[in-house]
């Protein structure tokens, strides 16, 4: 059974009778944002990816995960030792099985201890049952990688979380679990509206505590946590290149030099 | 002892020449005592280049393999472990990821080079049908490696490709269940799909050092199609064309390395940052750029015909669409190899070139009006340009006056 369906699937698929659900694209194309990651000299702000991470573990992290991110690796963005082992002990992950290889405690819940800095960041939710159940039917994905895993990368993502408008267009009609979203194909997102002005506390006065400004932040954080190699692989691209363009030039030159008589 | 050995001052060399006759062997390979045509332009540069990208996929693929796991749990994270983990595995993963795209231009280049100055023609046609064969190879491990990262793409892009299978009269669902080792794309089937992925290139390297052994015979064709007719139409190897290939694999590093610090993930989907899950078909599923045109093929064919599926169709027509390429020694028939000097058979070839490209960007586009019938009608001159109008052009064409010789072309300029 199982294989005549994937068959029948993947015929329909070469056929391209299953792209009709392209037809889900009436989503609004994301404006082209000036981040400091663009670019050849491409660079993170690391007061900025900390103000993310503030907004993340504020909001974000009541429904997604980061599994590919520990916490340690949040000294990468500025944090010392110490307030790393103070943030991750903010979070509770399971420690079982305990010596008699008990999982669960009398109350039938997993055996917990504080987060340590080697663990991964803490998942909401037991599994995606659990998440989906939580969401009214929609699984909040893993965030690690979702500005590489979606066209438009960050600038899609900062205007998702900014692209629920206060007046829907009257012609769309979204299920009662959804939520009307510009920027999510299809229109009808599974996540609410999670940023508004004054949510979350930032230290710095200067800078402005908006929705545009949280949003702005904690993509920043996932460009970050989807790329953290970014940094290190732009400045070294700019020596390769350099050192490359002299090489070639040389090549050139060589080979000019040693064709010179060959007519 | 009756062939030459080199003689050198340093005894040990010496002493390994005269048992091994490794450095003659390399001199008459790509050092002083080859002689090449003098007139070869920087289309030639290109089956080096493709030779040195396939030095860069084995060792950048070896390295990867040494912390890739191919298990479906694993695949995916044991990519993004390499990619934070790994020291410097992001550049290795990414030099290969891109290497496989490079590798594609550069051959096809390679390959749209050969068609156009003739040089499949006699006494090439087995160096041509070689180069086809790795061309078919090519595409197959580039397939199967495109699985092992095990994301959306990857494991719905596999399902597509391989229940092609399916379309083989009577025996394609057994051989699909067979291929696959189970009754879908799973573990069994990235097990052994890692497994050839680390053996073909090297079947590929083989396959090269015949290509190169079969054209050391006789030589480089060269931009004016015409034989080599003595000494003063060549030039040694070394320094010559090692200098020029030089510079090329310069001006291709810029190009390649661009891609690889500054824009890693151009040619790639972002799909395939999402970890596979089977039960989530994504909306558009697309091959790889550079299987596009003969995804457009494959889709091309939507009718059944006489009880031929439409699948079985395309499938052949897809299969086809490569291995055509090997009879082009007997479909170009013309008496002069390269294309300068056929200006009619030129048309025909640019408008091949141009149709190949078309092709590519129909394979990305979803199976809606206008691009189904646009696929038809491009799929009809991929075909009818190699079996009908370029056997006939060249037969019948005028052709403009060939120069007599490299060495007279050469110091006319
Ligand atoms: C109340 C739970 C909840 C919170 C809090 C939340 N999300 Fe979501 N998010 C979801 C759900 C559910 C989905 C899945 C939506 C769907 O598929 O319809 C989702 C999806 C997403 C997506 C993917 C959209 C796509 O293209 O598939 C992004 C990006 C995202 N959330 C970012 C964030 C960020 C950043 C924050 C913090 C500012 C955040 N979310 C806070 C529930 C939440
Ligand atoms: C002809 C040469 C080769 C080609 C065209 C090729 C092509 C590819 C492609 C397209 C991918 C997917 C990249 C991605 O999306 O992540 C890949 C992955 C991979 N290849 Fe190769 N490859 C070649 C040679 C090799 C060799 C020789 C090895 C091992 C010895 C190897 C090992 C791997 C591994 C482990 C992966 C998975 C890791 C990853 O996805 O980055 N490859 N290959």
């Amino acid at each position: 059974m199982k294989t005549i369906r994937t068959t029948a699937i993947a015929a329909a698929l070469i056929l391209g009778v299953a792209s009709g659900a392209q037809a889900a694209t009436d989503a609004k194309e994301p404006e082209t944002r000036d981040w400091t990651f663009n670019g050849v000299f491409g660079y993170y702000d690391e007061a900025q990816l900390r103000r993310g991470f503030q907004v993340f573990k504020d909001i974000c992290n009541a429904c997604h995960g980061l599994d590919y991110i520990a916490y340690r690796n949040l000294q990468a963005i500025g944090y010392t030792e110490d307030e790393v082992k103070a943030i991750a002990a903010e979070f509770e992950v399971r420690s079982g099985p305990d010596e008699d290889g008990e999982e669960l405690n009398e109350d039938g819940d997993f055996l917990t201890r504080p987060a340590l800095p080697f663990d991964k960041f803490n998942n909401p939710y037991p599994n995606e049952n659990a998440a989906k159940a939580a969401n009214g039917g929609s699984l909040p994905p893993d965030l690690s990688l979702i500005n590489k895993a979606r066209i438009g990368g960050a600038n899609y993502t900062a205007a998702l979380l900014l692209g629920y408008p206060e007046e829907m267009p009257e012609d769309a009609h979204i299920p009662d679990d959804k939520h009307y979203n510009d920027y999510f194909p299809g229109n009808a997102i599974g996540m609410p509206q999670m940023l508004f002005d004054e949510v979350v506390e930032y230290e710095d006065e200067t800078i402005p505590m908006t929705a545009e400004q949280y949003a702005v932040d904690v993509t920043a954080f996932l460009q970050w946590a989807a790329e953290p190699e970014l940094e290190e692989r732009k400045s070294l691209g700019v020596v390769v290149m350099v050192f490359l363009f002299v090489l070639t030039w040389l090549f050139y030159k060589v080979k000019q030099q040693v064709w010179r008589d060959v007519h | 002892m009756s062939h030459p050995t080199k003689q050198f001052k340093n005894p040990v060399l010496n002493w390994i020449e005269y048992r091994l006759p490794i450095f003659s062997l390399i001199d008459n390979s790509v050092g002083s005592g080859y002689p090449t045509p003098k007139n070869l332009s920087y289309w030639w540069n290109f089956g080096s280049l493709a030779g040195f990208v396939l030095v860069i996929m084995i060792a950048t693929g070896i390295l990867l393999a040494m912390q890739y796991t191919p298990h479906e749990t694993m695949a995916f994270s044991s990519v993004e472990h390499i990619m934070r983990d790994v020291n410097w595995g992001w550049l290795i993963r990414y030099l290969h990821m891109n290497g496989g795209s490079m590798f594609f231009i550069l051959v096809y280049i390679h390959v749209f080079r050969g068609v156009y100055y003739g040089s499949h023609k006699k006494p090439r046609e087995l160096l041509w049908i070689i180069g086809v064969i790795i061309l078919f190879i090519m595409i197959i491990t580039a397939f199967l490696g495109y699985v092992l990262p095990w994301g959306q793409m990857s494991y719905w892009g596999a399902t597509v490709i391989t229940s092609m299978l399916s379309a083989v009269p009577v025996v394609g669902d057994d051989l699909t269940i067979w291929l696959w080792g189970g009754f879908t794309v799973d573990n069994p089937t990235l097990n052994r799909f890692f497994s050839l992925h680390y053996l073909l290139p090297f079947t590929i390297l083989g396959l090269v050092i015949l290509h190169v052994w079969a054209l050391h015979e006789h030589k480089s064709n060269n931009p004016l199609g015409i034989d080599v007719q003595g000494p003063q139409d060549t030039i040694p190897f070394h320094p010559y064309y090692t200098v020029k290939d030089l510079f090329g694999v310069g001006v291709f590093l810029i190009f390649y390395l661009y891609f690889v610090f500054f824009a890693p993930n151009f040619f790639g989907e972002p799909d395939n940052y999402i970890p596979a899950n089977p039960l989530l078909t994504p909306p558009h599923i697309v091959p790889e750029w550079y299987f596009l045109p003969f995804y457009a093929i494959l889709r091309a064919f939507t009718v059944d015909i006489w009880g031929i599926t439409a699948k079985l169709q395309g499938v052949v027509a897809m299969v086809m669409a490569v291995l055509l390429l090997a009879a082009l020694p007997w479909l170009d028939g013309s008496r002069v190899r390269s294309m300068s000097f056929r200006p009619r058979s030129r048309i025909f070839f640019w408008t091949f070139v141009a149709n190949c490209i078309f092709l590519g960007y129909l394979g990305g586009q979803v199976a809606e009006e206008p691009y189904v019938i646009l696929g038809k009608i491009s799929t009809a001159y991929y075909f009818a340009y190699l079996l009908i109008i370029l056997p006939f052009v060249s037969r019948t064409e005028d052709v403009d006056e060939v120069p007599e010789s490299i060495s007279a072309a050469v110091s006319k300029q």
